[in-house]
């Protein structure tokens, strides 16, 4: 995984709450078996209409999106299925951030494994930046992840949680599979103690 | 010792180490796999160099993306094809037991496990499918995860997991005639929402969850994840006992006894405290049907489809705007009587035997409604055997219902058996979300009750109405 630290990205918004998995990327896609060419499909039915042809209406086919980093999302993000294609297929799109007042839980960690930060903020702030990417469509947000910040056009800046491990594992890139390679004495211990 | 609940005594047992400020290892009993959510997992192991740490502990098969026609008939979809031999290569080469295809033990990842006995109270299970919440109902920790974490499963047997809150789900009263498990969770997810679980493990207790055969359990524990709660559990007792007992994979003899006093320490301690606690009231509940795009809008099937004028928090309103448009219903309208074009009977969700006798039951001398589409798809290939055996298949061909090999089908429609854009399906399983049973098909979900009895006047229909 790669590190990630600071980054200053274009802003969209898809301010829908409760998107599911099922719309970030349709059953259908999931019969591949790796993580190429995702980004072509990720919201495929929103994007696309039944012959194919991009939607004009929809966010992702609108000229201010092309480039875009950062989504601030409706809450609950990321709900229902378990799929990782769903992280995988945002990333093939562009996206380094995703920012909402909660995300689904699996959502959230399959977003941290592959590097792509989900920002937690308030309802406040989140209605804040809804307006804001409404008024702007060339927002440009800036994302700290050492002092856990989001720096505002004008300036202000909102911190965010995240906690202390998966902070330090996104800064520093650090591989969670390799890490838990490394408990192997402990884990040998347990089964022998537990009898597994 | 402080008192403690159930999700607590599984999640201590099961803490390889706890660093300071760091998320537990936990270690996982067993993992089941599907061709889905697995080859990723297994490519990263491949290039790393690294065995599966324990074979004996992963169970495969598959489900989600094979068709449900004749397994004599070769598969079409290339891409569907091509994902099974890469599961049946993975298991292979990693040394793993698979029932595939051709196995007359094949089924639905969360229908297996517990019909093989794999699935036994006091384990931790996980899957890289969110309904693995389902085995939670024998009184395990059982989680979806995603595909990272299948690897890191494979690769260590354990995950790194930080400790969810814990959440009482009270259901105490008695189910009228007519009204089933489903509709308690439908009820459920209607009242605390589809965010309503989040980041809690729930346990589910109260009379009308004791009342419940380890089927209609599952079923309620399976859709915890609609309510955003990643595990769903309930405290294993003699009936839970009594569905294990003699199964292919359960203890026998003294290693059952040894096994059933251990069982016996895991229900939740006297005084034990929980993070929430929700009431249901048994005795109040409907049959449910959800008019909307998540399973969090259900409404009692006598009830009106809620007005997004009414809703006070803007995006609330947006979102029902939304779905009712997607659905194209109207505000203030009942769904009774409501058209539809398929009715599936299937999924983790109800597609046990349980299930299959009481929509033949219901089913039994009558018949479909005319262009009606009616799709039963048992659960496992032992479930359709048993079904055969009982003679439920012919209550359902008679009745001019299709009777289908096992798989997902159209849960998720990943193969050939999918709603064509617009039309609306009464259905069993557990998901509603906009094109989840085909591009622009329409859900309603149901009981397996008001499913048949919907597909039998080809309207929606209440179940009460044509019960005796
Ligand atoms: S039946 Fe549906 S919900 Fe259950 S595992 Fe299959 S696809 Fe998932």
């Amino acid at each position: 995984m790669e590190p990630i630290k600071k980054f200053t990205g274009k802003t969209i918004h898809l301010p829908h709450t409760d998107v599911d998995t099922d719309q970030i990327i349709p059953a259908r896609y999931l019969k591949v078996t790796d993580k190429k060419g995702l980004g072509e499909v990720v919201f495929y039915d929103w994007r696309y209409d039944a012959d194919g042809n991009p939607n004009p209406e929809f966010l992702l086919n609108k000229p201010h999106a092309q480039g875009a980093t950062i989504l601030v999302a409706g809450h609950n993000f990321g709900c229902g299925s378990s799929r990782e294609h769903a992280p995988w297929a945002l990333q093939g799109f562009g996206f380094q951030a995703i920012v909402s007042t909660q995300f689904a839980d699996i959502f959230r960690n399959n977003s941290l494994k592959n590097g792509l930060l989900p920002i937690v903020v308030d309802k406040a702030t989140h209605e804040q930046l809804l307006d804001l990417a409404v008024e702007d469509p060339d927002l440009q947000l800036e994302v700290d992840l050492e002092t856990q910040t989001l720096t505002l056009p004008d300036g202000r800046r909102v911190e965010f949680p995240i906690d202390s491990f998966s902070k330090e594992c996104l800064l520093n890139g650090v591989d969670e599979l390799g890490y838990l390679m490394r408990q192997t004495g402990a884990i040998e211990e347990y089964e022998r103690k537990n009898k597994k | 010792m402080t008192p403690r609940t159930l999700f607590e005594k599984i999640w201590d047992a099961h803490v390889v180490s706890q660093a300071e400020g760091a998320p537990a290892i936990l270690y996982i009993d067993l993992q089941l796999v599907h061709e889905v959510t697995s080859p990723q997992a297994f490519t990263e192991l491949r290039n790393r160099g690294i065995k599966v740490r324990r074979p004996d502990r992963t169970v495969a098969t598959v489900d989600h993306s094979i068709p449900t026609y004749d397994r004599s008939l070769p598969i079409q979809d290339a891409l569907a094809a091509k994902q099974l031999d890469i599961m049946y290569a993975n298991a292979r080469d990693f040394d793993i037991r698979i029932y595939d295809r051709m196995s007359d033990k094949q089924g639905i990842v969360h229908v297996i496990g517990p019909e093989l006995g794999l699935t036994q109270p006091g384990m931790t299970i996980v899957c890289g499918d969110s309904h693995t919440s389902t085995h939670g109902a024998f009184g395990t920790l059982a989680f979806g995860i995603g595909t990272s974490e299948v690897a890191m499963v494979l690769a260590t047997q354990t995950l790194l997991q930080r400790k969810p809150k814990t959440m009482n789900v009270r259901v105490e009263g008695t189910l009228a005639n007519g009204v089933t498990a489903k509709d308690i969770i439908l009820a459920l997810i209607a009242k605390i929402g589809v965010d309503g679980g989040t980041g809690h493990a729930v346990e589910y207790s109260g009379s009308a969850i004791r009342a419940q055969t380890m089927e209609g359990r599952m079923t309620i524990c399976n859709m915890s994840i609609e309510g955003g709660a990643r595990a769903g559990m309930i405290a294993p007792d003699e009936t839970t006992f009594n569905y294990v007992a003699g199964r292919e994979f359960a203890p026998r003899g003294a290693e059952w006894d040894a096994a059933v006093a251990r069982w016996k320490q895991l229900p939740t301690d006297d005084g034990a405290q929980y993070d929430a606690i929700v009431e249901l009231d048994a005795n109040a509940l409907e049959p449910m049907i959800t008019y909307g795009n998540n399973p969090g809008m259900g409404i009692p099937i006598t009830a009106r489809v809620p007005d997004p004028d009414a809703l006070g928090d803007v995006h609330q309103k947006a979102a029902l705007r939304k779905a009712l448009q997607y659905m194209d219903l109207q505000p203030g309208k009942s769904l009774l009587g409501h058209p539809v074009n398929v009715v599936f009977i299937g999924s983790c969700t109800n597609s046990r035997i349980g299930d299959l006798r009481l929509a033949a039951n219901v089913m039994k001398g009558k018949r479909v409604a005319e262009n009606v589409r009616v799709l039963v798809v048992p659960g496992s290939q032992q479930v359709k055997r048993q079904a055969e055996q009982e003679g439920l298949d012919k209550i359902f061909r008679e009745a001019g219902a299709e009777w289908r090999e096992a798989g997902c089908s159209m849960c998720i429609a990943m193969n050939s058996d999918q709603l064509e854009p617009g039309q609306y399906c009464v259905s069993t399983s557990n998901r509603n979300f906009e094109g989840r049973q085909g591009k622009g098909g329409r859900t309603f979900l149901a009981s397996p009750m008001t499913a048949v009895a919907t597909a039998i006047h080809g309207v929606v229909t209440d179940p009460r109405s044509i019960l005796s």
